[in-house]
């Protein structure tokens, strides 16, 4: 069945007329995908994308006959290879599933078991399905390995999920889904999880692999930039129904309908960049460390000019976030000062009056664990009234309507439950719950990374149009180059603990770089379909040399 | 905004917590309404149980071993006092002192769970291990002692059963706040400066509440049943009070004697009945609240 004979290209693999699915929700059945098509032939790569909720990873899981716990598929047909999958019994479409449809998920580190080793898991599909012995499967998963360039090939599969990186993890993945060679596999956003510098690599290796394989892939994503590396085709989806479709450098050069231009145009967002000399807070030669042993942040300094932005860039585990704790006093460091109006701020947070702790503000980057599922926005937003203004009652309330407005929400919001809202809205309602200390600082922590690209213009465009109306500082922490791009006054680059670079957004994101801001900007996707060949090519011959 | 009163809008008011209630109860199932109809007859009896008892707690009234429905509604036990009076004021006296003995577990419990799970460290250690210690004795067995230590008295009791008992609701509380300490909001709260009151009350208490009001409602019942189980024993309520465990004791020697048949039921059956119905009632009544409030509803 998996002979590389039978795998030619050009015939039809999967077909998908009229398909509708509905979800549950409070016992009622409402529509989520509304009669979508979809032919994929043999070695195609088809990227799905489009917002949160436009029904991509619904459509994704049902091109294998499959629909989640609270979904059902009402109407349309699903071919696969001559197999009627909405016919099929539940036994065939197990036989199907791992050997011929594969499916690599987001988060690698939990698709894994923690208990097991790489290598188990990886030939656990092919030993299964009796495709492949134990012991011919784990050469063949070795092979896979390399192909997918992970370091050591041979030893790597004898480690357990947590001794490998997230990037390594995601390869893995991949390595697990090909194992039996699979005619389909379904891509569910699998690199969103990642830095842009490991995107790369995760990238090349599940193209190059899919090539080689002449696999037939559909590879779903809200990332534009992505998928146009990635897909030959690209469909457009939005409210569970198809805007458009065509090949990737058609529905590059020309989109036709105007959501799809909507999602093309490049950032309109762009904040003239002022340099400003009133420093409000100044990070001074901090070091600081979780155990004893590893410091975390290496001797940083970085200052922060009143009513401007500054972005601090880098990828996980460069300290970022750590300078946000330093700064809120929830990580004291053990060498240097934070100055703050040029007074020094207290180290610990418990040392620090309740002014103090009033003028910095900050917003998380889910809103989801940010605010306390069990209050109402009118506690959540009105708390920080009465604690640090005194305001009680029907006053209190009136501030919040007023702050509600502020970020354009209605005041029928006011008795409602962080659950019962959107995420853009519960992040609306964080920046609300920050303004309300009437702050000089607010520190955001990725504030826009779990929302959709139309959802994060939104919401920058709010805190831009505040901080014009309040003079309110933004230290910015992210890792999204576009937002930086959009938002900045100064940009920040951390590396590994240290600040690499800093100074104004015209300085930092123009030649010449250091080295790793080179790296780290060189790295984001461009809607350009030859961007990630180019790269590798360009980055190949500057290893060379 | 401020010069025009006219012009302030007016913000719609807090929704009162009787409205709350209100909208809950409309949605309760039949079986929740049974168990809170159930609960309500028996807070009743036991509220005003001198009222509406025939006779007096421990009055003997007539002769002994009356059968059921004669003189007597549910007849008289070994001494000839009314059974159906010992009853009710029994439903005071068990009633009472399981629920305080709960409640004091679960204030004692709850607070040092949560404030561990808040604090970690060797806080956290040092009670964790002695409660571990408590744990690993079984209860029955340890409450026999500590009664023979200190002395059969209900104060000792409810302190001794409801000390036990805490250790369970620590590990419950403290297990469900570690997942909550770790929520960002939690992190705001204390950014904001706020004071250990607030955090553990309003931020962490709300989000743990379900399991624990569930969790309150099978202790409740488990207290109880061992109430009952040392009364039974001897050790328990002492007489001439009445209490449903100790009546089952007395008329013990009678459980294979029915009188007549159907509905003639033995007469340790009475408490009994008493005891299983309230028992299932609470659950009843815990169920839908977790159900309501866990989100379990309609995943399916």
């Amino acid at each position: 069945m998996n002979s590389e004979q039978q795998r030619v290209k050009g015939e039809v693999l999967i077909e998908i007329k009229g398909l509708k699915i509905e979800g549950n929700a409070d016992g009622v059945w409402h529509p989520i995908v509304k009669g979508v098509d979809l032919t994929l032939k043999r070695g195609e790569v088809l990227g799905l994308i489009g917002e949160s909720g436009a029904g991509k990873s619904t459509i994704g899981l049902a091109a294998m006959g499959f629909a989640r716990p609270g979904c059902r598929i009402v109407d349309g047909s699903i071919v696969f290879n001559g197999i009627d999958l909405r016919k099929a019994s539940d036994d065939r479409k197990r036989d199907l599933w791992g050997s011929r449809i594969a499916y690599v998920a987001q988060s690698a580190a939990a698709a894994f078991n923690p208990a097991h080793q790489l290598i188990d898991q990886t030939v656990e599909t092919a030993v299964n399905h009796s495709v492949m012995g134990r012991s011919k499967a784990e050469a063949d998963a070795v092979e896979l390995y390399r192909r997918l360039q992970l370091p050591n090939p041979d030893t790597i599969g004898d480690r357990y999920p947590h001794q490998v990186s997230g990037g390594q993890l995601q390869r893995a993945m991949t390595a697990m889904a090909m194992s039996c060679r699979p005619d389909l596999i379904i891509f569910d956003e699998p690199t969103t999880a990642l830095d842009v510098t490991t995107q790369v690599e995760v990238l090349a290796a599940m193209r190059d692999i899919v090539e080689q394989f002449n696999t037939a892939a559909i590879y779903i994503t809200h990332d534009l930039a992505v998928v146009a590396q990635m897909a030959d085709r690209i469909m457009v989806l939005r409210h569970g129904k198809e805007v458009e479709e065509a090949p990737t450098r058609d529905m590059l050069k020309e989109p036709k309908e105007d959501y799809t231009k909507t999602l093309w145009a490049v950032r309109k967002l762009a904040k003239e960049e002022s340099v400003s000399d009133d420093v409000v807070l100044r990070v001074h030669e901090v070091d600081a460390s979780y155990s004893s042993v590893v410091k975390v942040l290496d001797n940083v300094t970085v200052q922060l000019p009143r009513g401007r932005t500054v972005s601090v860039v880098g990828e996980s585990g460069s300290g970022k976030s750590t300078l946000a704790r330093a700064i809120t006093g929830l990580l004291p460091p053990s060498k240097g000062e934070i100055y703050f109006n040029d007074k020094p701020l207290s180290a610990a947070l418990r040392d620090r009056d309740k002014d103090t702790l009033r003028r910095i503000q900050m917003i998380y980057q889910s809103a989801d664990t940010s605010l306390n599922p069990r209050q109402t926005i009118r506690d959540i937003i009105g708390r920080p009234i009465e604690f640090y203004h005194g305001i009680r009652g029907a006053a209190c309330d009136r501030k919040v309507a007023e702050l509600l407005d502020a970020i354009e929400l209605s005041e029928n919001f006011i008795d409602r439950l962080p659950t019962e809202l959107s995420g853009g809205q519960k992040q609306r309602i964080s920046i609300a719950r920050a303004l309300a200390a009437e702050p000089e600082i607010i520190i955001c922590d990725e504030v826009t990374s779990a929302l959709d690209q139309i959802v994060q213009e939104e919401i920058l465009t709010l805190l831009m149009r505040l901080q014009k109306e309040t003079n309110v500082s933004y230290l910015f922490i992210t890792h999204d180059i576009a937002t930086v791009r959009a938002i900045s006054d100064e940009i920040v680059v951390m590396y590994q603990g240290r600040v690499v670079q800093q100074g104004p957004k015209s300085k930092v994101l123009n030649p010449p770089y250091p080295a790793y801001t080179e790296l780290l900007l060189s790295s984001v996707p461009e809607m350009d379909p030859d961007w990630l060949t180019n790269l590798l090519a360009r980055r190949k011959a500057e290893a060379k040399v | 905004m401020t010069d025009q009163p006219a012009d302030i809008r007016s913000v719609r008011a807090r929704r009162s917590a009787w409205e709350n209630v209100r909208r809950t109860l409309a949605t309760a199932p039949i079986s929740a309404w049974f168990g809170m109809i159930v609960i309500a007859i028996y807070a009743i009896a036991a509220i005003f149980a001198p009222l509406i008892a025939p006779h007096g707690e421990a009055e003997v009234v007539g002769k002994a071993y009356q059968p059921a429905f004669g003189d007597y509604l549910l007849g008289t036990d070994q001494i000839g006092r009314d059974l159906f009076s010992r009853l009710i004021y029994g439903a005071r006296n068990t009633i009472g002192i399981a629920l305080l003995t709960t409640m004091i577990s679960f204030l004692v419990g709850g607070t040092l769970g949560v404030l561990t799970a808040l604090k970690r460290g060797w806080f956290d250690q040092t009670a964790s291990r002695i409660v571990d210690a408590f744990l690993a004795i079984p209860v029955l067995i340890f409450a026999l002692m500590l009664l023979a230590v200190f002395g059969r008295s209900i104060t000792n009791l409810i302190l001794i059963l409801a000390l036990l008992d805490s250790t369970r609701v620590f590990r419950l509380a403290r297990a469900t706040a570690l997942n909550v300490v770790v929520m960002d909001y939690v992190e705001a709260a204390k950014l904001r400066g706020e004071g250990l009151r607030w955090i553990v009350f309003r931020e962490i208490v709300p989000n743990i509440l379900p399991p624990l009001i569930t969790e309150f409602g099978l202790r409740f019942c488990f207290v109880f049943l061992t109430i009952a189980s040392l009364s039974f024993l001897g050790v328990g309520i002492q007489p001439p009070t009445a209490d449903w465990g100790s009546m089952v004791a007395e008329s013990k020697a009678l459980i294979n004697f029915p009188v007549k048949t159907f509905p003639y039921l033995p007469a340790p059956f009475y408490p009994a009945i008493a005891i299983a119905l309230l028992t299932i009632a609470v659950n009843f009544v815990v169920d839908w609240f977790l159900h309501k409030t866990s989100g379990l509803r309609d995943e399916l």
